[in-house]
């Protein structure tokens, strides 16, 4: 840190003139990501804040309402229903969606044969829109006439309710999820495995360590930092799970599936009711930036 | 050289960004253009107005466009933007509109949102210049009282409709049942929804909505049919838990449960029933006239399959239908050029939407049984008249609705309705998907749930 700011004490003028004029094209488009950044990510995040401090009919001025629209959501008989299923939501997704890719890549890897191919069709769900995607999982999910029962069915196992029972219909919206997600999870611990060394899996073998020794002592440490991110990715994304719980089940049965994200939707677009929407909105990224924060500092630790 | 290159790349990008930023900001055209003050009656104004037909529509978009060139002769000073969008409103972009100044001038509205819309102060009071639409005063008063508060008017219907039960005649047909003859008790739809049932695999007798505030919507409807109501007459407290809200519940279980009549998939919202019965795969469905029309325009039904005749046992009904609304920024000058147009098109007999002749001699289905707009007044019985010169549909097949009109009073939507809907949400998925409901509990919970959001300012 001294020997920086003795370096910068030591700069004859005109330096760092020199220096912004020699990145001038890095800056440029530095420039254009910073606006649209601006636009579309920190000016919403701003408006969402005001919002949620405010009584707003879009027509007249705005009135400042403290803190009445986060007494009104936290009053909602479906706030803690929200947080409890969205945090329900979070773990199961961990559990399957977390888990499912990272194998699914170990086993690619492995593999001698068709890699190409079977990359593709891991690949393939998040190339499809994922209203699609979603709307396909509806059919399959029909009790009645439903992909998943008919197999249940044929294989002579009791069927299910899936989306119409209050015990299986978050999970139902898990799998969805993680049938979406799974490609591009995959493709990263994908990438992450191809990059350890060759010569620490022979070691490895050398002092006679089987295929899981092998995950555990080699591929698990290797790909460690990877891990670590996309553990923080997926807890923030499923967070603020929505799409899902929208089209599938309209929050039901029984309130089963209302999340955070899809009351704020009720809140702003149903009830008309954005000062609601945004004070939602505002304390669930204040939990988001505090998990993030709180995770990124013990990983830190830990890797001290 | 080198460093002139730099600044014209850096220059390009800066344009390109800014350009960039522009259209993402889009621009604020739409808002009303400022008609001059002391405007006179020959004073041009500009109005932007919502629910163009669109393209996909090519039959009523025509009409629209005719409309708009013989009103415009009328009024040569009035120049209107017709704006198409399906569907005419979205929620999702509805306050969006509003706050970015791109909503219509005279804007589209379903009658479920007028009572949301007035107290958000979303409307322009048009009171000061209703009074001067021909036919204002023969407009039925249920009709009006949905874009009423207190003595202030903020809109004029377009459409109207009562709560029936809207059945497919094939399936009644196929089920043994007289199409001719439809359910008039509950106990009546019970057992044509078990024959339509047994049909065979993936034949639903009776469908119903549990999800996504449609639910809690039609649980209204029900209540309402049965004598219920929602809320106290001073709209502070839940009235549903009564025995009528009971009785609603009851019934839905025993048809999903007892009788098995409700099909296997719930969580139905929207769409999904029309869908089953364009599909010819439903039976029955609580629903209104319109049902029929989307369900022939949108879902691939045919007119002459299907039929619609009154709630059964009821004289009560929620009331449906839709509108215009005036933007809380349009000028007197537009609101009034709004009102001609709305006039000429939406209330004036064998004009616009009146124009029968028109729609028969298009290819559009003439007969069915709305809007109804003006009861029993000469305004009504002239739309009667001249609905009945060209009707290209069987009128016999809505025989049972119409008959049951004049005795049926419509009924506003209860205060907070959307979330009100989404707490009887609950109750209704849970009749549907869990045989061990209880009733008297579910009802119990959802009132002290609705209390609390009645209790809020």
């Amino acid at each position: 840190m001294s020997a920086i700011s003795v370096r910068g004490t030591r700069r004859k003028p005109g330096t760092v003139r020199r220096g912004v004029r020699r990145n001038l094209t890095a800056y440029g488009f530095l420039c254009g990501a910073l606006i649209c950044f601006a636009f579309f990510s920190w000016y919403p995040m701003i408006r969402e804040v005001l919002l949620s401090f405010q009584q707003n009919n879009f027509v007249d001025a705005p009135v400042w309402v403290g803190f009445d629209n986060f007494r009104t959501v936290i009053t909602d008989p479906t706030f803690v229903t929200a947080w409890v299923n969205t945090a329900v939501f979070t773990g199961l997704a961990l559990l399957v969606g977390y888990v499912i890719p990272f194998f699914a890549a170990i086993v690619l890897n492995e593999l001698r044969h068709a890699r190409a191919y079977l990359r593709f069709v891991v690949y393939l769900p998040v190339m499809l829109p994922p209203a699609v995607a979603v709307l396909l999982f509806k059919w399959f999910y029909d009790p009645g006439a439903g992909l998943f029962n008919q197999v249940l069915d044929a294989v002579h196992l009791p069927t299910l309710a899936w989306l119409d029972s209050t015990s299986t219909a978050l999970l139902s919206l898990v799998l969805v999820s993680t049938w979406m997600n799974l490609g591009t999870g995959t493709l990263i611990y994908l990438a992450a495995l191809q990059s350890i060394p060759g010569e620490l899996y022979e070691a490895a073998e050398l002092d006679g360590a089987g295929l899981f020794k092998r995950i555990w002592h080699v591929t698990i440490p290797q790909t460690r930092l990877i891990l670590l991110v996309m553990l923080l990715l997926q807890i923030v994304a499923t967070m603020q799970v929505f799409i899902e719980p929208y089209l599938l089940t309209g929050g039901g049965p029984e309130n089963a599936t209302v999340t955070v994200a899809y009351l704020m939707y009720q809140y702003a677009f149903n009830f008309g009711d954005f000062g609601g929407g945004g004070a939602l909105g505002l304390m669930l990224m204040i939990v988001l930036m505090v998990f993030s924060a709180v995770y990124l500092r013990v990983s830190r630790d830990t890797d001290n | 050289m080198r460093r002139s290159l730099y600044r014209r790349n850096l220059g390009l990008l800066l344009v390109t960004g800014m350009g960039l930023s522009a259209a993402a900001c889009g621009n604020s055209e739409g808002t009303p253009e400022a008609a001059p003050s002391g405007s006179q009656a020959a004073a041009k104004v500009t109005i932007t107005v919502g629910c163009q037909p669109p393209k996909s529509n090519p039959i009523e978009r025509k009409e629209w466009d005719e409309d708009v060139a013989a009103f415009t002769k009328l009024h040569p000073n009035i120049t209107i933007e017709s704006k198409d969008a399906f569907p005419c409103i979205n929620p999702d972009t509805f306050q969006a509109k509003l706050a970015g100044g791109t909503m219509e001038d005279v804007y589209y509205v379903y009658f479920t949102d007028a009572a949301k819309i007035i107290a958000a102060g979303q409307a322009a009071d048009i009171t000061p210049y209703v009074s001067t639409v021909k036919n204002y005063a023969n407009i039925r008063p249920d009709v009006i009282n949905v874009f009423k508060s207190g003595d202030k008017v903020y809109g004029l219907p377009r459409n109207n409709y009562s709560t029936g039960l809207v059945y497919n005649r094939a399936l009644f047909t196929q089920a043994g049942l007289d199409p001719d003859a439809p359910p008039k008790t509950w106990a009546e739809v019970r057992e044509a929804a078990k024959k339509i049932a047994g049909l065979g695999a993936g034949y639903v007798g009776f469908g119903e909505y549990s999800a996504g505030n449609t639910g809690g919507w039609h649980f209204a409807a029900s209540l309402y049919g049965r004598g219920g109501e929602m809320v106290t007459p001073d709209g502070k407290k839940s009235a549903f838990n009564s025995p009528q809200g009971k009785a609603v519940l009851e019934n839905l279980k025993t048809m999903r449960w007892t009788d098995n009549s409700m099909g296997t998939k719930q969580l139905l919202q929207w769409e999904d029933l029309m869908r089953m019965m364009g599909g010819g795969k439903l039976g029955m469905m609580i629903g209104a006239p319109d049902v029929i029309q989307q369900v022939n325009n949108d879902f691939s039904g045919k007119f002459e399959d299907y039929s619609v005749t009154a709630l059964p046992e009821s004289s009560v009904s929620l009331s449906g239908g839709d509108g215009y609304m005036f933007n809380p920024k349009a000028t007197p000058e537009q609101i009034k050029a709004g009102l001609l147009w709305l006039e000429y098109k939406n209330l004036t007999p064998g004009q616009g939407q009146f124009n029968y002749a028109r729609a028969k001699a298009g290819g559009r289905p003439v007969g069915l049984p709305f809007p109804d707009l003006y009861g029993d007044t000469p305004a009504g019985q002239e739309v009667l008249k001249l609905r009945a010169e060209s009707s290209s549909v069987p009128l016999t097949h809505f025989s049972g609705y119409t008959d049951a009109l004049p005795s049926t009073t419509n009924k506003l939507e209860p205060p907070k309705a959307q979330e009100l809907y989404a707490i009887l949400d609950t109750p209704m998925s849970a009749v549907l998907t869990r045989q061990d409901a209880n009733i008297d509990q579910l009802l119990a919970d959802a009132a002290t749930k609705a209390d609390q959001v009645l209790a809020r300012p």
